[in-house]
């Protein structure tokens, strides 16, 4: 039985004129992260090859991301719909300023992390898949960033917990697992409040796509429901952003992972959270914002002090550098929670030098193991005589974290602190300042034990302990461990000389978020 | 499931249960369907030939290693993508072809690619979760 045919015109929703070719930079990191993981693991088996179609991969990813850079600076926010249905009912991804800059620094850190693994992840583990789930954990990550619709943002989040999930046991130890499951519990827990979010603000404005949603929920009159589906979208991403109270899950989970694992682990997957915190906090539900400062205040407050009190208590460097982490997200949150152009500014700033810096201080640890052989405070030492270019590179790194000139840190923080005395926050700026000077007694006790100190912590001043059994030469350490390194605080010194360049793009973003209009009639064009 | 019956019966069932996956498949543009359910239809053939006759002979009859498989439907997935490239369009805007064959016309679409791309990542990577559980329990 033939079924009868009926001729329905479908050209007025659908995008007719021609799209330039410029526009599929949008979507060429998701493709070719996608592409590159697909054919990793068709090579699973040959492990020699492995690292070079991931560094193949990443290296077109960042000249893509760059070109995406540039292409949304100078034409403004980009959108692209696929399938070439209209919005709001084709997927849109579209890329503020915000959006590039974080797909950009993404994919630079995960091409540092790629290099630095070629030593670093033993031969059987890249068999288990180090590679495909590195190069998707980049697909989700770059996909949330460009992403116009918050489904869409939901599955992207998806791809990346599952990849996050696969790299964390790597090595199969029970104290993975145990991390693994802590991790693993507290995600879905998060992603389970954001679909529930996402589906009671369909049900409100009944729209998925984010400039559509910003439009709507503008002339929505009865903000209630609005208010408490802020509420909801903040604990979901605060969850996965690790902000305080609900960030007991990081330091329990994040030094169980191989370090170059928890290195991008830090670097992307917290960011991602603060991201999303962005995105709907300012652009799609700016009322719930104010309605929420307050209280964003307070939990960015409390991030930051128990951040760097916790680093300050611990002795295990990695611990260490996960309560560095949390402190970082404080800062971010309070530039949410300040919410004026300049603190927007300076928390897109922050999570941009955060995901450099984070990734770089897991690595930098990952080198300080092989140096000392130890994690421990208390044992690690004398690696400033054995390794001159490894203290300097600590120092800038550690320096930078703590966001101390002339390192990109400080202009971060230079702009939250003024933009929340410009807003009259001056508890927001007070904390920053203090979590800084706590920071700063943190990291500088973790240089002054593991390169000033000679030896252990029994060793006397001016003595120079022998090398702790099982540590390595600074002759011995590959190219593939300092190359990462080296670029990472090159990244982040030149940043810290020139910070005009990002300012203005951070800046270009803030106000991107912060009046939607141009994200909006990037996506609806001239049809509203 | 060491039976006779059942030994005998399942080369048959999973030989049309495959087929039927086929045809989910291909329906699934137009009427139910798609690439995701008739995976999951497959899987279930293997999962019945695998509990009958063990596990190395649904590797046996699968050629290829099931990760191999779920990679090349990503990669195939992606590829179909990419036409309208060329064509100044959106991406994963669909082309068609119609292919006249045999005196009926075949409409080939990117979207049936993409499809089938999703059709092997799911009879991929679900049949070596059920390949690899069932290993452990022999």
């Amino acid at each position: 039985m033939a079924a009868t045919k009926t001729t329905v015109d479908i050209t007025a929703a659908m995008v007719t004129e021609a799209v330039p070719l410029a526009d599929w930079l949008l979507v060429a990191p998701v493709l070719l992260t996608m592409a590159g993981g697909a054919i990793s693991i068709i090579f699973r088996k040959k492990s020699a090859t492995q690292p070079w179609i991931a560094i193949t991969t990443i290296a077109l990813v960042i000249l893509s991301n760059i070109g995406l850079l540039n292409h949304v600076l100078t034409n403004g926010v980009v959108t692209m719909v696929m399938g070439s249905w209209l919005p709001p009912f084709g997927i849109a991804f579209t890329a503020d300023p915000l959006g590039a800059l974080l797909a950009l620094t993404a994919s630079v850190a995960t091409m540092c992390v790629a290099v630095f693994a070629m030593n670093s992840i033993a031969e059987n583990e890249r068999r288990y898949g180090f590679y495909p789930f590195l190069l998707m954990l980049l697909c989700g990550v770059t996909g949330s960033f460009l992403t116009g619709d918050i489904f869409n943002l939901y599955v992207w989040f998806e791809v990346l917990l599952i990849s996050s999930f696969g790299m964390q046991i790597l090595g199969n130890e029970k104290v993975q697992i145990d991390g693994a499951v802590k991790y693993a519990v507290l995600n879905l827990i998060a992603t389970t409040l954001f679909l529930a979010a996402t589906g009671l603000l369909y049900g409100l404005v009944g729209t998925l796509n984010m400039a559509d949603i910003a439009g709507k929920l503008k002339a929505f009159d009865n903000s209630g429901p609005m208010l408490g589906l802020a509420t909801l979208y903040f604990l979901a991403f605060a969850m996965k952003a690790a902000a305080f109270p609900v960030n007991f899950w990081l330091p329990a989970s994040y030094h169980t992972p191989r370090l170059v694992v928890a290195a991008i682990f830090a670097g992307l997957l917290t960011k991602v959270g603060v991201y999303a915190l962005l995105r709907v906090m300012l652009l799609l539900m700016p009322e719930g914002r104010d309605w929420l400062a307050s209280l964003i205040g307070i939990v960015a407050i409390a991030t930051m002090l128990t951040g760097s009190l916790g680093a300050l208590a611990q002795t295990d460097i990695r611990r260490l550098m996960a309560y560095l982490v949390i402190a970082g997200i404080g800062a971010m949150m309070a530039g949410i929670a300040v919410g004026n152009e300049v603190a927007v500014s300076g928390a897109i700033f922050y999570s941009m030098h955060s995901v450099l810096i984070m990734t770089a201080l897991y690595l930098l640890v990952a080198f300080m193991f092989q140096m000392s052989g130890t994690f421990s405070l208390r044992e690690i030492g004398g690696l400033y005589i054995r390794t001159p270019l490894g203290a300097g590179i600590g120092l800038i790194l550690l320096l930078a974290v703590a966001g101390l000139p002339p390192f990109s840190g400080f202009w971060a923080k230079l702009l939250l602190v003024a933009g929340a005395l410009e807003a009259g926050r001056g508890w927001v700026a007070a904390g920053i300042l203090v979590s800084g000077l706590f920071t700063t007694i943190a990291v500088g006790r973790l240089w002054i034990f593991a390169f000033w100190r000679g030896g252990n912590e029994h060793t006397v001043d001016g003595i120079q302990a022998l090398p702790i059994a099982g540590s390595s030469d600074a002759a011995d350490i590959s190219w593939s461990i300092w190359l990462p390194l080296i670029v990472l605080t090159a990244l982040i010194f030149v940043i810290g000389i020139l910070p005009e360049t990002m300012m203005s793009i951070t800046e270009n973003g803030a106000k991107t978020l912060i009046d939607p209009t141009a994200y909006i009639g990037s996506v609806f064009g001239g049809i509203r | 499931m060491n039976t006779l019956i059942f030994r005998t019966v399942a080369p048959y069932l999973s030989a049309l249960m495959m087929l039927f996956s086929v045809f989910v498949l291909l329906r699934g543009h137009n009427e139910p369907g798609g690439g995701f359910i008739g995976g999951l239809i497959a899987v279930s053939a293997f999962a019945i030939y695998g509990i009958a006759c063990g596990v190395s002979a649904v590797r046996r009859a699968m050629k290829f290693h099931p990760m191999s498989i779920a990679a090349s439907g990503l990669l195939l997935a992606v590829v179909s993508v990419l036409p309208s490239l060329f064509l100044g369009q959106p991406a994963m805007t669909s082309q068609w072809l119609a292919l006249p064959f045999l005196g009926t016309v075949i409409d080939l679409s990117t979207p049936l690619f993409f499809d089938i791309g999703v059709y092997l990542v799911v009879v991929g990577a679900i049949s070596s979760i059920a390949l690899s559980l069932e290993e452990r329990a022999d």
